[in-house]
């Protein structure tokens, strides 16, 4: 059905040839342009920050950042979670999205799922380096050791530990099985003998019959499955490392779904982020078109006001609860200290996200990629006044202390971007950063619905 | 332990005496070595010359027994310590302790239950100085000059000496001391006076009282006024008056009468915050109500019901005064006290040190021996004797450190320290201990006896020979056998109290009246007069009512700052009798306006690596007429900043109840309203789970805040105990100081005159430790008796249990501390509890209830087949208490003293409805107001 001034989905006049070819010649075709390698260098260069932080980390220990008695969680926690939720865009938009048939997803979901996937790379990283002794991280795993401990089951760090893991391999596994006629295709497509080679290995042998697309379905629909619910789970598990706590400002049991509409929040904006400059940057400006851009908007819109609703609930619950350290709590994150942080947040994920009602604003791409980039910076500043405001002033004033990130810590934070962006880099330059198969369906299924 | 210590220094030091005897033996072999056959006799000879070597048994070495105070020598058993009594000295005066030693060196050191002046506790100094036995940068070599000497050749350099003194009778001889006890050295100088009477002996302590108070029974006081006098504070009598003031605030359902505190001083002290009741004032007006006092006239309105609280407990009351006040109050004051008076003091003897001054500017001096002390950094700033020692031809030095007194001596001799030699001292109220050491001298030092034997001609005599003789001298009879043994097991010497002691009073002036700001000197809490400088436990304690560790301060009030807006850290310049000073601010609830106080024992150059630019030096604002201050001191701003490292950054309770305080009158009235006030701990049927049962032993404390005096002393014996790491300043700044118990300060009410609590936290323990639920590898576990363990080697270091933890008791080890510059000195191996893990970098720490002490009881038990007794296990905080404010024992045995506390009215637990269920209680405070002077 067609509401008169919607854009479309995908921009007419393709048909399976001409989309498989423009989006096959982003990685075959084009040459490698300046472009590309100066923002990989760039993300490279941030990734050997990273090397050069962690190995000092390693060296030293934990305490080159800066966290003490009692914040003992600092930047390495938030960015666990910022990442963490970061990836539930991915995830959302492939899983979620296909199971409820909404088309428009096609074209961004193979980049957002590759972004949740390097996402999660980034995450996972943290609970790992935070560790006061990472060599014997293993711990966490369940295996049966020769002392026959098992990980302690109440706590949510293990909870943490499955919900990642399990995250991340199912996502990879949802990711690749969906690679695999696009990387036959690229196979068949590609002309040097040894790219052939690869790309052949990576596609498991697809020879695009009955039987295998068949297949295909079926295991694409049942991975879809099995993702849809760990976009709410992995992040209500990992909300749940807070609220199981007694800490005044983490012990809400809004937290779950509160983190979760969080995460598809910051998610969104970051895939915006992203794929803003990379429409532009490689002219796929009619495959991912304003609707995309427009709807990507419209569920920050949504998942906004949830998250400023959990922020009003805690605020509200705090008042209510009549408890003096709860009451305190809200004051202090409002007033003391780190109430730059507090403003911020506020007018990064409250005030700012409100301009999504216009629909003018929904269809500028500048204007959402700096609305985007707010967003991003609002929900990093959220898990960082969750995780240190709440520590550092709690039930006994004596213990009361102040958090400062050190240097370490910014460079930590700073090169994981590079881990992210370089990933993606490699990613845009090496692989079809566009579904060809569902591409390449909907652009059929389009043709077929206007010839009937 | 059988120590038979063959002093042979002859064969460490490989003294011609001994190479000449090898030489005698056995001729030079060179020319044997030609041929084969003479090889073969090379080598026997020199087999047997290294077997014989090791006999040397040229010269006798008298055997020396050490007695140890629980165990017979031939009960050595390894892993099992022994306990040795000796003593400590603070200004002279002994302090009792134990010292617990396995295999031969000395770990930890505990009051000795036997002595009057620790009765089992510690202070913080007694604490560090095992640390200090330890510290690497002590001296190890005698020095002359730039070049490394050795004992003997300053032995040649004394016959030369005493050759000169014996021709002119000694008359440019000097001997500078701090203020001694020691029977053996004081007779010892009697006799080197006797032998040369034109020398002269000097006394210089740097925090000694013009005139030494009597010791009073503060026990039987039913009302104390204290003004400008810490009693409660650090100082040689500091354990007996807080045994005997906490007796006084015990609320054992009225058994004990309460007693009634006033104290007026100009910053705030321990004493203070012990008041019933507190009047902030600088010198002039304590001066001033001094004189009011003493003569009845003009008394300020809130002093009239304290005098006639103490007029209606004459001869049950104190008044107990500062050396600031003037003779004529002190007069007053000593006849009012007079019926309570228990012990005549022991003055400081000797010349003073102004005479001194005096010799060394007239030229009188040739050769000056100092003992012991540190006067070229802690003397009067007027005396200018740093400067003025070079006056002086000879110098000589005895000293621990090669301090800024060495720096100015020629010879400089190692001292050894007190728990390395034998010793003999005096309390404050005369009893004798004989201090036996614990190890060989580790650097190969000196003690003060046997450098005074060299001075009298007597080089070969050892320190033991020289202290046994003096008390075979003072014990005539055929049983000093065992006299000297029971001496050396109980730590005392019977009968010896109120001993023998030269009367001298230095004359005494008035402190310097004027006007504008004044300023008051104190020693500083944690490295007193600044001898313990290089001591990395004390500088890292933090001071109370600060929190302030690694640095002094000059301290204000809220209403001076505000006047001068002046913040916190701001650096001022002090001003005053012509010298300049800076230093940085404090802002100090309590302390009195226009009143500055700075500590004294900061600012060091030569004290050694942990020392050495920490804080800024108050004695170059110290003038000898007025060494506890005075007026005319003037700041100006600099607009500088110093950053303060301090462990507490907040001292307000916030409307939080974590110190229940009441009056003795409530709490007669209705016991259970003084502790039992905010929202109460769920009950026990509270719960979804099934209650476990502790059956057997349940471990657990309780804190008695009515006696805390906040000393500190529990958390140093703690780290003491437990092997924990000094961090550093830089460290505690970023909020990982690694005290396992820590005692909290709190100011309640209005910051120009506050009310102040102490609060010692521990590991609470807790039946529901929230640090248990969210560890992930299960590194905190639950032991049947109620422990909550942990688990360095299974630890992670998620540090989730640190964020559960509502009492932030948890500490983590952030990076490599036994590694660090003040943990990784080889010698400091020597110091670590083998009982407790060092733990290394990524793990978390904390309170383990001392669960060493509590095995080796029931090991102990079990082995004698027998039940735990009450008492018999002590953790290390409880043990150092002066106030015995902390009792641990076995909550299922109602007899028990911990069962008893539980049992009060008064008891609670802290944040206890958060359902924790601690182990760790605490019983309220209860202050006595006196209802005259509420009504002022």
């Amino acid at each position: 059905m067609n509401v008169p001034d919607e854009t479309p989905v995908v921009a007419p006049g393709y048909d399976s040839g001409s989309v498989t070819r423009k989006i096959t010649d982003v990685v075959l075709a084009r040459p490698l342009g300046r472009g590309w390698l100066a923002g990989f260098a760039f993300a490279f260069a941030l990734l050997m920050l990273l090397n050069f932080a962690i190995g000092w980390l390693l060296i030293r220990g934990v305490g080159i950042w800066g966290i003490n008695i009692p914040v003992a969680w600092g930047f390495a926690i938030v960015n666990f979670v910022w990442w963490i939720g970061i990836g539930h865009a991915g995830t959302f938009i492939s899983a979620i999205l296909l199971l409820l048939h909404q088309d428009w997803r096609t074209s961004i979901n193979r980049f957002a799922e590759a972004m949740t996937l390097f996402a999660v790379a980034c995450a996972g990283l943290f609970p790992l380096l935070h560790l006061g002794r990472p060599w014997v991280f293993y711990w966490l795993l369940p295996y049966p050791d020769t002392m026959g401990l098992w990980p302690q089951w109440r706590s949510p760090l293990v909870w943490d530990v499955f919900a990642v893991s399990t995250y991340a391999t199912v996502s990879l596994m949802f990711w690749y099985v969906g690679l695999i006629p696009d990387l036959a295709t690229m196979r068949d497509r590609s002309a040097p003998r040894p790219l052939q080679f690869i790309y052949g290995v990576m596609a498991l042998g697809w020879r695009g019959s009955a039987r295998h697309w068949k297949r295909f379905k079926m295991a694409y629909l049942l991975l879809a499955g099995l993702a849809t619910p760990l976009v709410l789970s992995v992040h209500s598990v990992v909300s749940l490392d807070f609220a199981v706590a007694i800490v005044p400002g983490w012990h809400s049991t809004i937290f779950p779904p509160y983190f979760v509409a969080g995460a598809i929040f910051s998610g969104f904006a970051m895939v915006l982020t992203l794929l803003i400059p990379v429409r532009k940057a490689y002219g796929l400006q009619d495959f991912i078109t304003i609707r995309h851009l427009e709807n990507c908007a419209k569920i920050m819109l949504a998942t906004g006001l949830m998250v400023a609703h959990g922020y009003i609930t805690e605020m509200f619950m705090s008042w209510y609860s009549d408890d003096k350290f709860d009451i305190y709590m809200t004051l202090n994150r409002m007033f003391g200290p780190y109430a730059p942080a507090w403003w911020l947040l506020m007018f990064c994920n409250v005030l700012v996200p409100q301009a999504l009602w216009f629909k003018s604003i929904r269809t500028n791409p500048a204007i959402l990629f700096v609305l985007a980039l707010l967003v991003n910076v609002g929900m990093w500043t959220e898990r960082y006044v969750i995780v240190v405001t709440s520590l550092h002033r709690d039930f006994m004033p004596s213990a009361w202390g102040i958090y400062h990130p050190t240097r370490w810590d910014w460079m930590t934070l700073i090169g994981s971007f590079g881990l992210f962006l370089s990933l993606l880099f490699l990613f845009l330059r090496l692989l079809p950063a566009i579904s060809i198969t569902e591409m390449s369906k909907l652009v059929r299924d389009k043709k077929e619905s206007r010839q009937q | 332990m059988n120590m038979n210590t063959w002093r042979s220094t002859d064969e460490l030091e490989d003294r011609p005496a001994f190479r000449d005897w090898l030489q005698r033996e056995f001729p030079p072999l060179a020319s044997e070595w030609t041929n084969e056959a003479s090889r073969r006799s090379f080598l026997k000879i020199m087999g047997a010359s290294f077997a014989l070597a090791g006999l040397n048994a040229c010269t006798r070495q008298a055997l020396e027994k050490v007695v140890p105070y629980v165990r017979q020598p031939e009960d050595l058993v390894p892993g099992q310590p022994l306990y040795f009594a000796s003593a400590l000295n603070l200004e002279g005066y002994a302090r009792g302790i134990l010292v617990e030693s396995h295999e031969g060196r000395p770990t930890k050191i505990e009051g000795n239950p036997e002595h009057p002046a620790s009765l089992g506790a510690s202070d913080v100094f007694m604490q560090a100085e095992i640390l200090a036995l330890y510290d690497p940068e002590r001296s190890k070599s005698v020095m002359n000059g730039l070049e490394v000497s050795t004992w003997d050749e300053f032995l040649a350099l004394v016959v030369q000496e005493r050759e000169k003194w014996k021709s002119n009778g000694g008359i440019g001889l000097r001997l500078l001391t701090g203020h001694i006890t020691s029977p053996t050295l004081l007779s010892q100088i009697e006799v080197l006076l006797q032998e040369f009477p034109n020398a002269k002996w000097h006394v210089h302590e740097p925090l000694a009282t013009k005139a030494p108070q009597p010791i009073y029974d503060v026990g039987k006081a039913e009302v104390i006024l204290a003004v400008e006098n810490d009693f409660l504070g650090p100082g040689p009598a500091q354990l007996k008056y807080a045994r005997d003031f906490a007796s006084r605030r015990r609320a054992d359902s009225g058994a004990t009468k309460f007693n009634r505190l006033y104290v007026a001083e100009s910053t705030p002290s321990m004493t203070g915050a012990r008041a019933d009741y507190r009047y902030a004032l600088g010198p002039r007006a304590l001066q001033e109500f001094g004189t009011a006092l003493a003569t009845e006239a003009s008394l300020p309105s809130w002093g009239v019901p304290i005098l006639a609280d103490l007029t209606r407990n004459k001869g049950r009351s104190l008044i107990l005064l500062g050396d600031s006040l003037s003779e004529e109050v002190r007069q007053f004051a000593r006849n009012w006290n007079r019926p309570l008076q228990i012990a005549q003091p022991l003055p400081s003897n000797g010349d003073s040190l102004s005479e001194f001054m005096q010799h060394v500017e007239a030229g009188k001096i040739e050769t000056l021996v100092i003992l012991g002390g540190n006067p070229a950094y802690d003397t009067p700033m007027d005396f200018k004797f740093a400067e003025k020692l070079a006056l002086v031809p000879l110098r000589i030095r005895l000293g621990l450190y090669e301090d800024e007194t060495s720096a100015l001596c020629q010879w400089r001799l190692p001292e050894a320290h007190p728990l390395e030699t034998w010793s003999d001292a005096r309390a404050f109220d005369g009893t004798a201990t004989i201090m036996q050491p614990l190890i060989e001298p580790l650097y190969g030092g000196k003690s003060a006896h046997e450098l005074m034997a060299a001075l009298a001609g007597n080089a070969v005599v050892s320190g033991y020979e020289i202290v046994r003789q003096y008390w075979h001298a003072q014990h005539a009879g055929d049983d000093f056998e065992k006299y000297w043994r029971k001496s050396l097991h109980d730590g005392v010497v019977a009968g010896s109290a109120g001993g023998k002691s030269s009367p001298f009073a230095p004359s005494v002036r008035a402190a310097a009246s004027g006007s504008g700001l004044e300023l008051v000197f104190r020693p500083s809490p944690s490295i007193r007069d600044g001898r313990f400088a290089n001591n990395a436990w004390l500088q890292e304690l933090p001071q109370p009512f600060t929190k302030i560790t690694w640095d002094n301060s000059a301290l204000i009030s809220p209403a001076t700052a505000k006047r001068l807006h002046l913040s916190n850290e701001d650096v001022v310049d002090l001003k005053y009798r012509g010298r300049l000073v800076r230093a940085p601010v404090w802002i100090l609830p309590g302390q009195a306006d226009d009143c500055v106080t700075v500590h004294l024992g900061y600012g060091r150059t030569h004290a050694g690596r942990v020392g050495n630019g920490v804080g800024f030096d108050a004695y170059a604002l110290r003038t000898s007429d007025a060494p506890w201050g005075g007026s005319g001191l003037e700041i100006v701003k600099t607009g500088l900043r110093h950053p303060f490292a301090t462990t507490q950054h907040h001292q307000s309770m916030e409307g939080r109840d974590q110190v229940r305080v009441g009056t003795l009158a409530e709490f007669q009235q209705h016991p259970a309203a003084v502790a039992q006030v905010g929202e109460p701990a769920p009950g026990g049927d509270e719960t979804l789970y099934v209650p476990i049962a502790y059956k057997g032993h349940a471990w657990g404390m309780a804190i008695d805040l009515g006696a805390c005096i906040g000393c500190n002393v529990c958390t140093i014996a703690c780290q003491a105990e437990n092997n924990i790491p000094v961090v550093g300043k830089e460290e505690v700044a970023r909020g990982r100081e690694m005290h396992w118990i820590r005692v909290d300060n709190y100011f309640e009410g209005a910051p120009e005159n506050p009310r102040i609590h102490f609060q010692p936290v521990p590991c609470m323990h807790c039946e529901n430790a929230p640090c248990e639920l969210v560890c992930p590898v299960g590194a905190t576990a639950h032991s049947s008796e109620g422990l909550n363990q942990m688990v360095y080697n299974r630890c992670v270091g998620t540090r989730y249990c640190s964020n559960n933890c509502p009492y932030k008791v948890r500490r983590f080890n952030f990076l490599e501390y036994d590694r660090n510059p003040f943990e990784s000195a080889p010698v400091l191996k020597l110091l670590r509890n083998p009982d407790v893990t060092v733990r290394t970098r990524g793990v978390m720490e904390k309170c383990t209830y001392c669960v060493q002490r509590i095995n080796r009881v029931r090991i102990e038990a079990e082995k004698q087949n027998r039940p735990i007794r009450d008492g018999e296990i002590i953790p290390a905080c409880a043990q150092a208490c002066p106030a015995e404010a902390i009792v641990f024992g076995d909550i299922n045995d109602p007899q028990s003293r911990v069962a008893k506390f539980k049992a009060s009215p008064l008891n609670y637990g802290l944040l206890a409805e958060l359902n924790t269920r601690p182990r760790t209680t605490y019983l309220a405070k209860l202050l006595n107001p006196n209802p005259e002077a509420e009504k002022t």
